[in-house]
């Protein structure tokens, strides 16, 4: 398999660049500055120390014992990522970037974020490296999320309520990206997924692969063999692409990304990018995207701020052309089952990004053989769905 | 099939040239408020003093647009303006009688989506006779571009302040005219400008014979006016696309249409009078 993406930024047909003029050289500067630190040792020990004294990795790879019990099928580990500090995978990537934008000399930072979590770690690294920081979040998920917009005012950065368009992520990242064109000189685009224009997508995956290194090691350990299945939700992407990207070689090891259904993939209401989505260019890089006939980019919908998302990484767009990934709708009702279910018998409350996950590992599990193993990328934590769940769980009738 | 002629565009440059004068350039959104008012509106732009005219096509992630304009395509997507439908504004405008050169001014999704040929075909059979895509550097509009040429359609390409070294890169693929941005940052109107944009306008000028047209936040006779003593074309986007909001009242009543209709040729006729 070759290595992806190439120097123009693509995987296969998807990434590239396509921002306005005022951000190339930015996007090339951003480049050189990565390439330049990717491989100094000074860098990679700055990141590897907060990641492990600070956000307290390695995260432990835990065996659902009593969830592979009640679903009688393969055995299922989960890797705990909602053991990071502030609650969940975004952290891996703010520390990387938030070292990176030191490096460059750079004193302000933003971010867009959906559910809050990239806003959070973005605002926590902010605070950790001393850097001015400003949070685009849309006035949709402000209200949905009240508590990490009062967690990042907590931690001093500023969250601006993004009005246009859906009032969501997708408008969050346009905000971003226009206030990026607006403050090029000074300012530094911490991007929370791995999305966007090249090299977001590839610096991303790179910051994110830790969860996927670790696991391979970790699992060697436990099981002395790779696992069979690798699942993680996917929204934009980052998390399943970090836990993914260290097994593309091993052919053995199906790789499967869950994303939102929302109220189903056949109503207007879901996030369902690659079961419904075509081809597109939206928000700097070629990807599938939901959209209509004419190229305008279509509302998502998910119960889970973090996937309520109508475009995806391109390179898991990528992995999905060569056949290498299969990606799975999952429904708001089915994630929220599968979160009450692996509350209940493991005392673990994920996030609702992560119970899409775990909903599709109930769907697979059963039929698959107790010698068989799956690893789930518990990517967050659930405290901050807690509040949205008691809504839809006292609406539907559910608890 | 290479389509040859001559371009609206260029001949309207020079005659321009050979007279020593700028020209001024409206952009409005397509579809804003509704097709037929923009039929109008193209009328009065005409009859106001405008050169060459930019139409917008609306779309639902304009990243390069501030707040004026993005109202202005939710507005025009409420209607689905599509990008056919801009095109059959314009020609419906034509057949009114407009002459002014047509340049479109789409994000690359929906060009992408009718197909590149297709897309070709139909904004050559409308009579536009330029194309600028924000969203797509010179690196990645081969593709584009060999069919722009080939359809004789020219590709308008952005430079910014923050261009630098990238600048002879992009006049070597450019056709049509430069359009410079005028400062850093997304569309929208701007009480002043940086001094640093004549230098950086002056120097784009060397580098390239064809003309140079400066955008974004320009909004009064006196900024068109200044920047037409080194111009070539200057710009005016979201103060038309706002003046044509502020008189949205007048002209969704068909008594005060008129009435309208002549506040926003008035705008315009008087960013012209700074352009003389």
């Amino acid at each position: 398999m070759t290595q992806v993406p190439d120097e123009h930024g693509r995987f296969g047909p998807f990434g590239g660049r396509y921002v306005p003029e005022t951000l190339m050289n930015a996007l090339f500067e951003l480049e050189n500055s990565y390439k330049q630190y990717q491989d100094d040792p000074d860098f990679q020990n700055e990141i590897n120390y907060l990641l492990k004294q600070y956000s307290g990795r390695e995260t432990p790879l835990y065996y659902a014992e009593r969830l592979t019990e009640q679903l009688g099928g393969a055995k299922i580990y989960l890797k705990r990522e909602d053991l990071n500090h502030t609650g969940a995978h975004k952290i891996n990537n703010a520390i990387g970037q938030g070292i990176l934008a030191k490096r460059m000399g750079k004193k302000k930072v933003i971010a867009e974020t959906g559910a809050g979590q990239h806003g959070v770690a973005t605002a926590t690294v902010a605070a950790l490296l001393g850097l001015e920081c400003k949070v685009f979040m849309g006035e949709e998920d402000t209200k949905r999320q009240q508590l990490n917009v009062f967690r990042m005012k907590l931690l001093g950065a500023e969250v601006v309520p993004v009005m246009s368009g859906t009032r969501t992520l997708k408008d969050a990242c346009n905000e971003a990206l226009r206030y990026w064109v607006s403050n090029v000189q000074d300012t530094f685009y911490i991007l929370g997924s791995a999305t966007g224009p090249h090299p977001y997508p590839m610096m991303v995956r790179n910051f994110q692969r830790i969860i996927g290194d670790e696991t391979r090691r970790q699992i060697l350990e436990s099981e002395g063999r790779l696992p069979e299945m690798l699942v993680a939700a996917v929204g934009g992407g980052s998390n399943a692409i970090g836990m993914f990207y260290p097994f593309v070689e091993d052919t053995s090891v199906q790789l499967v990304g869950v994303e939102a259904a929302g109220r189903g993939v056949d109503t207007e209401y879901h996030a369902a990018t690659m079961t419904k989505g075509t081809k597109g260019v939206f928000q700097g890089s070629m990807s599938y995207l939901l959209q209509d006939a004419f190229g305008q980019v279509l509302p998502a919908h998910s119960i889970s701020a973090g996937l309520d998302y109508p475009g995806i990484g391109p390179e898991h767009s990528y992995l999905k052309d060569i056949k290498r990934a299969k990606y799975y709708p999952i429904t708001d009702k089915e994630a929220l089952d599968a979160l009450q279910l692996l509350s209940r018998t493991e005392g673990i409350i994920p996030a609702l990004e992560s119970a899409h996950a775990v909903a599709q590992v109930v769907k697979l599990a059963p039929s698959m053989t107790r010698d068989q193993v799956i690893v789930i990328c518990l990517s967050g934590r659930g405290d901050k769905d807690v509040e949205s769940i008691m809504a839809y769980t006292e609406g539907e009738g559910l608890v | 099939m290479t389509k040859v002629g001559l371009n609206l565009l260029d001949q309207t440059f020079e005659t321009l040239k050979a007279e020593g004068k700028t020209a001024l350039m409206p952009f409005i959104t397509m579809g804003d408020p509704d097709p037929e008012t923009t039929v109008e509106i193209l009328l009065q732009l005409e009859r106001a003093g405008a050169d060459i005219v930019e139409l917008g096509v609306p779309y639902s992630d304009p990243l390069a647009d501030g707040p004026v304009i993005q109202r202005a395509s939710e507005r025009a997507l409420v209607r689905q303006i599509t990008i056919p439908k801009c095109l059959e504004i314009a020609q419906a405008a034509r057949e009114r009688g407009v002459k002014l050169p047509y340049v479109l001014f789409t994000y690359y999704n929906p060009v992408l989506q009718l197909g590149l040929e297709s897309f070709f075909e139909l904004v050559y059979d409308a009579g536009i006779s330029g194309l600028i895509i924000p969203d797509l550097p010179y690196e990645e509009s081969q593709e584009v571009l060999r069919l722009a040429d080939q359809f004789n359609i020219k590709l308008i390409p952005l430079v910014a302040p923050t261009s630098r070294d990238r600048v002879a890169r992009i006049v070597e693929y450019a056709r049509g005219f430069i359009y410079c941005v005028s400062s850093v940052g997304v569309t929208g109107e701007r009480a002043s400008f940086h001094q640093s944009v004549d230098e950086f306008i002056k120097s784009v000028k060397e580098q390239t014979n064809l003309p140079v047209a400066v955008g974004f936040g320009i909004s009064s006779h006196e900024q068109v006016s200044h920047f037409s003593e080194f111009c070539d074309g200057v710009v005016v986007g979201s103060a038309i696309v706002r003046k044509i909001e502020d008189t949205l009242p007048l002209l969704k009543d068909e008594a005060t249409k008129e009435q309208g209709l002549l506040q926003i040729h008035d705008f315009v006729a008087q960013l012209k009078s700074g352009n003389s």
